[in-house]
Order: structure tokens, then sequence, then C-alpha cells
């Protein structure tokens, strides 16, 4: 063991050499090593357990569902489950891709509009506005119910998709103006200047240099706004009046919710509600890791 | 298509009585006069801190000036905004717009100007084949070196075609060698196009050889605008004396009596025509101009201390029997360099000489050198004016 023979001279400069560190960590290693693993290990199975319960319960053929039979492997793959719950899904899920995609869509792009402004086109008053949008990640949906209702009762905008639309874009603005402020802040004020002295004014500069940059902070705004706008029951419970324009999660609490519903389709419709977020994350995902900025911006 | 990359009319700048004072009370310039001629190349420089890219900014337009006037050709730009200057400008960290390709960054001023598509491209290309770019114009800025995204930078300024051009450090993220090449390459734009340009520098070699005229800058207080050699061998005050040339000046404390100047032992008459009123005085010699034993110049035995090979000449350090002058103004003006004085065993006056290299110097062995008198500086202790 290389570590082993470390002796305190060798610690960096600046860092406090461990006494004994060396010694210890030749002996006990390996088991450490292994006891780290198998606790890793302990716990990725005990989290996955659920999603296996799902996934496998929804393929199994309805006949060979039951408690006692939850952790078994199904013993012929069968989609009859998502067949039966299909049509039950199919308008929920259509309601809620109309309603995430331009909710995710637009508040990410107002909120790319804030966070430029207050970042890097500064007005008198922008340290105090900023707080004041923040305070909106703090206020509990509950609190805002009976207020929110009649204001879109009033402006007509209850019972069909436009108002929940409009609800999830303000809702989300606070976090998607954290984002994207942080986010061009981190841009160098001087090209912004750049612009400024080419000739761009404010909407210029926004749309053909900070948009460029930005699709890092769009594939982290968009996944966030579309997961929550999607999962979300509240609102959409309270402002669709009408079944035509429930959202899947309205659809899926009817499903799963009901006494006599078997587990597999249960499972089957909670596992095609959940596969758009999934998908929008492996899509997105991808892209904000890949790091679009790297190198461009310094020097 | 033909196309003229040199600009048809040059702007003057005029700034009158500006200040700044920044949210907070930093006073980061006061009561700047400055004119600059139409097509002059214009170099502010100062030690950092004195307000040099804050002036700058001010002519763009992207600082408010509290108070004075700002003129750009016979125009108040004062309470313009940057897109109304017609200014273009060189950033430090050249401020390339990361998306677009090199073509797309030169012709963005244009097209926010609305200038055609085709002549858009005709000038990029022009300009591009001018600084070496043509075969980077479909590249990202990621994708250059440091010099190419300098010339890039420097591109899509000259594209403009604006009044004026201003440049903040545009060469300080380049090293030595590139630098020295770039500094030559912008000397010969400018004679060029022409351009009014306003260069920012705390590098006083790079302002010496790029300036017409070259405007010395202390905490916010314009010191001396003037020719290099005007700053060189006729310097206003203590401060400009020794923050210009390098090595730096040589100062001692001095006393006039009688039209003779006395320190460590030496005494040297005033040269002709010039009068000085008896008392104490600061003493300046830059290292040219102590020499070889010459015709009647006042002899001086120097003991080396220090000796600096520089290959082709030789800086020799040795000290004077006199106090080391030792002021606000020096110390600004040299402010890093200052930390040497420190090390001193004692506390006085140190001369740097510039020799030939075939003169032959020993350490600690006594060297006989003379005083041009015609190259001496005498400042007022208490003020730091020049006599
Ligand atoms: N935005 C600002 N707010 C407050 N003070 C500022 C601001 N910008 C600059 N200053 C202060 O104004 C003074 C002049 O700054 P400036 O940037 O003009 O110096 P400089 O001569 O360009 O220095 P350097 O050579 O280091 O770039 C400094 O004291 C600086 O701290
Ligand atoms: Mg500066």
């Amino acid at each position: 063991m290389s570590a082993a023979t470390l002796d305190d001279t060798t610690v960096p400069k600046g860092q406090t050499p461990r006494k004994g560190h060396g010694r210890i960590r030749s002996r006990w290693a390996p088991y450490v090593t292994v006891l780290k693993y198998a606790l890793l290990l302990f716990f990725l199975v005990f989290f996955l357990m659920p999603v296996y319960a799902l996934v496998v319960t929804s393929l199994k053929d309805p006949a060979e569902v039951g408690v006692d039979t939850v952790w078994n492997l199904p013993s012929t793959l069968s989609f009859d489950s998502f067949a039966t719950v299909w049509p039950k899904l199919q308008d929920g899920l259509v309601n809620s891709l109309m309603l995430a995609i331009p909710a995710s869509l637009i508040s990410s792009l107002l909120g790319a509009a804030n966070g430029f402004v207050l970042s890097k086109w500064r007005f008198p008053g922008a340290d105090f506005v900023f707080p004041l949008i923040l305070f909106g990640m703090f206020i509990p949906y509950q609190s805002v119910l009976i207020p929110m209702t009649e204001t879109m009762s009033f402006l007509g905008l209850k019972g069909g998709l436009d108002g929940l639309i409009l609800v999830h874009i303000i809702y989300g603005l606070p976090l998607t103006t954290l984002i994207f402020r942080s986010y061009f802040a981190g841009i160098s004020d001087e090209i912004v200047e750049a612009a400024e002295v080419d000739g761009a004014g404010m909407l210029r500069t926004f749309f053909h240099v900070a948009l460029p940059v930005a699709p890092p902070a769009f594939a982290v705004a968009i996944i966030w706004q579309f997961t929550s706008a999607w999962n979300d029951f509240l609102f959409g419970a309270v402002l669709t009046t009408n079944r035509a324009y429930w959202p899947v999660t309205i659809a899926l609490n009817n499903i799963a919710g009901g006494q006599a519903v078997p587990f597999n389709e249960a499972m089957a419709s909670a596992l095609i509600a959940c596969l758009p977020t999934l998908l929008v994350y492996i899509l997105l995902g991808r892209f904000f890791m890949r790091g679009l900025m790297a190198g461009a911006l310094k020097g | 298509m033909n196309v003229d990359i040199t600009n048809a009319e040059a702007a003057g700048i005029t700034l009158d009585g500006v200040d700044k004072v920044y949210r907070g009370g930093v006073k980061a310039v006061s009561g700047v006069d400055l004119t600059i001629d139409p097509g002059e190349f214009m170099v502010l420089v100062g030690p950092s801190g004195c307000g040099k890219s804050t002036l700058l900014r001010m002519i763009a337009g992207l600082e408010e000036v509290t108070a004075g006037r700002v003129h750009i050709g016979d125009t108040d730009v004062t309470n313009k905004l940057p897109q109304q200057r017609d200014v273009a400008m060189v950033f430090q960290s050249y401020a390339l717009y990361p998306r677009m390709s090199v073509r797309r960054n030169m012709e963005f001023g244009l097209r926010m100007r609305g200038t055609k598509a085709a002549e858009r491209k005709a000038r990029a290309a022009e300009v591009a084949e001018t600084l070496g770019l043509a075969h980077l114009l479909e590249r990202r800025p990621a994708a250059l070196s440091g010099g190419q995204r300098q010339r890039v930078a420097m591109g899509r300024a000259i594209v403009r075609r604006p009044k004026v051009f201003l440049m903040d450090e545009p060469l300080s993220n380049l090293d030595a060698k590139l630098r020295v090449s770039m500094r030559a390459e912008l000397s010969r734009l400018h004679q060029r196009l022409g351009v009014t340009t306003v260069y920012v520098t705390h590098d006083q070699i790079e302002a010496m050889t790029l300036g017409q005229r070259v405007a010395v800058l202390r905490d916010g207080v314009l010191q001396q605008c003037d020719t290099p050699a005007n700053l060189f061998h006729k310097p206003v005050n203590l401060f400009v004396a020794a923050f210009i040339g390098s090595p730096g000046m040589n100062f001692v404390s001095a006393r006039v009596e009688g039209g003779r100047v006395g320190f460590g032992g030496l005494s040297i008459p005033v040269p002709e025509g010039r009068t000085l009123a008896d008392g104490e005085v600061i003493l300046g010699v830059r290292p040219t101009g102590i020499t070889l034993p010459g015709e009647g110049r006042p002899a001086l035995t120097a003991v080396p201390e220090v000796i600096e090979d520089l290959g082709d000449e030789r800086h020799v350090v040795f000290p004077v029997a006199a106090p080391r002058v030792d002021t606000d103004a020096t110390r600004a003006a040299v402010d890093a360099e200052s930390a040497d004085d420190v090390l001193l065993p004692d506390d006085h006056a140190r001369f740097t000489v510039k020799l030939p290299i075939d003169v032959p110097v020993t350490l600690g062995e006594p060297l006989e050198l003379a005083i041009n008198p015609a190259r001496l500086h005498f400042f007022d202790p208490a003020t730091g004016a020049a006599l």
C-alpha cells in the first residue's frame, strides 16, 4: 500500500497533516470500502423498490397480479394493462401537454427577460424588485387558492386550460427569474457593453447576444417548469371545472384513487403519466450537462 | 465590390471639466479638461485605479458623467447613449459574442445600424483580409487563440468605420512578444485609417511608443498631456517624472545655495538658463543623464551595488550619500516596485545608470561617472511641481 508509506512531510503546504492518517487507512481501507459500497447498494435497492414494483406490475398479465406476487417477475410480458388505461388517460395526456409545454416555454422566456434586465440592464430599483419577485417562491399554493380562483373567474379564465397555463406561468416566474439572473450574472458585462456600443438597444442585446448563450439556463428552467406544471394537481383540480380540460394528474387520480381499480392498471397509468417528464429530462438534461459555454466567454 | 475601410471624417473629442463620482462616493475622475484632435492617437496612462477606464467609458457613454461635458466632433454627446455616439470600443477581455462566428461578430455593429447584407459581407471580408483573419471567418471565438481574438475585436471596431476608436488595455492579455508586434501593427493601422483613437494603458512604454500625445492621470486628475518627448524631458511634476521612463528617474534631496546644487558631497553649478531660489529641492536625473566622465561634467564616484546585464546595455545601481526621496508622488508612480525600498539597509538614495555593455563594471569597485547638467530636473519638495 503506497498510502502507508506516506509520511507527514508529503502533505501539501497549507493543509494540516492528519495524524496517523496513512497508517490507519492502510489497515482498514478495504473493509471501509466494502462497507461503503454495501451501504450504497442497500439504499439503491431500497429506493428502487417502488420503481421495480411499478414496472413489473404494469407489465404483468392482469390475472397474475396480486398482493402476494408483487415482487415476482412477470411470467409473460403483457401490455394489456396499458391498452386498458390508455383510453382513459389519452385526453388528460393531451391536456397536460397543451398545458405544460406553453407554460414552461413562456415562463422560461419571461424569466430570461427578467433575469437579463435584473443582472445586465440594471435600472434604478432593480435591487428592490428582485427580492419582491423572489418572494413569490415562498407563497404556499393553498394560501392563494381563493383569491386566485376569484381573479380567474373575474377574468373569465376559470374552467379552461388557458387560465391554468397563466397560473403556471406566473407561479414559475420567481424561479425562472432566479435561474436566469444567476446565469446572466456569469456573463461578462463587457459583452453587453460591446453590443451597446455596437448599436444594439436593450431588446436587441437580449435577443442577439443574451439569448444565444442561454440554452443551458433554458434547459434547467424548462425541465423544472415542465415537471412542476405536469405534476400539479391542486391548481388543475381547482381551475378546470370541465372534465374535458382535466390534466393527466386528475385523470390518474380518478383511475388510481378508486377502490376497485386493479393494481396493474394503476401502475400502468402512473408509468404513462410520468414518461413525458422523464423524456424532457433525458432530452434536455444532456443539453445543460454539455456545458455549452465552456471556454466561449472568457478572454 | 471595392470597399474602402479608411474613414472619411475623423472627429475630435473635447472633455470639459469632466467629473465622475461613483455611487458610494468614490471620486474616480475630477475636473478633466482634454482636447483630442481629429485623427490623433491619444493615450491615457497612469497607475492602477487612477480613473483611465472610467474616463474612457465616459467618452463611450457607458458611464454617465457626474459633471462636465463631452463633445465628439461638434456634437455634445454628454447625455447620449453609446449607440448614438458612433464610437467603437475594444475591450480588455475582447468581449466577443460567444455564439457568433468571427464574421457575424464583425458584422454585428453594421447589422444593428441597418447596413445591407452585401455591403456588410464585403466590408467584413476586406477588414478580415487586412488583419489576416480571412481564413477564420467561420470560426467561433472559443476556437481562436488569444492573439486571434484580439484581432477579431479590433476588426469588429474597424469594420464599423466609427468616428472614434476607444481601446481599454487591448493588449494586456497577450504575451510579451505578441504585445510588441501588435503594438507596431496598431500604429500602422492608425496611420492608415486615420481614426481618432483613445487608448488606455497602465504600461508607460506602450503609452510612449503608441501615443502621439499621452495624458498622464493620477487619482482621477489629469497631470500632464503632451508628446512622449516632452513628458520625458519636461515633466511638469514629480509624479509624471517618476512615472515616465524605465528605469525610472533618479531622485535625491538636494540643497540650492548661491547658484550651486549640493547633495552627497557633490556640488554642481545650477545649469545655465535656470534660476533656482536657495533652499531644499528634489533633484531628478534620468539614468541616461549620468554618463561616463566627459568634458566639463561634474564627476561622480559610484560604487556599484547591483549590476543588471540586458545584453546590449547595462543597468548599474549605486548608493548616493544623500537622503532618499520618498513622497506620495514617487510612491504612487512606482507602486509595485516601491516594495524594494523596504529592503534597503539605509535611507540613502539609490541611482540607476544605463551604461554601454563594453564599459567594465565590477560590484563594489568604484567607478568614475559624470552628471550631465543639462539633464537635471528640479522639483519643489512641498508641491512636487517642476521648478
Ligand atoms: N462601478 C464602480 N463603482 C464604484 N467605484 C468604481 C467603479 N468602477 C471603478 N471604481 C473606482 O474608480 C476608480 C477608478 O477606476 P478605473 O477602473 O477607472 O481605474 P483604472 O485607471 O482603469 O485602473 P486599472 O489600470 O486598474 O484598470 C478606482 O478607485 C475604482 O475603485
Ligand atoms: Mg482599467
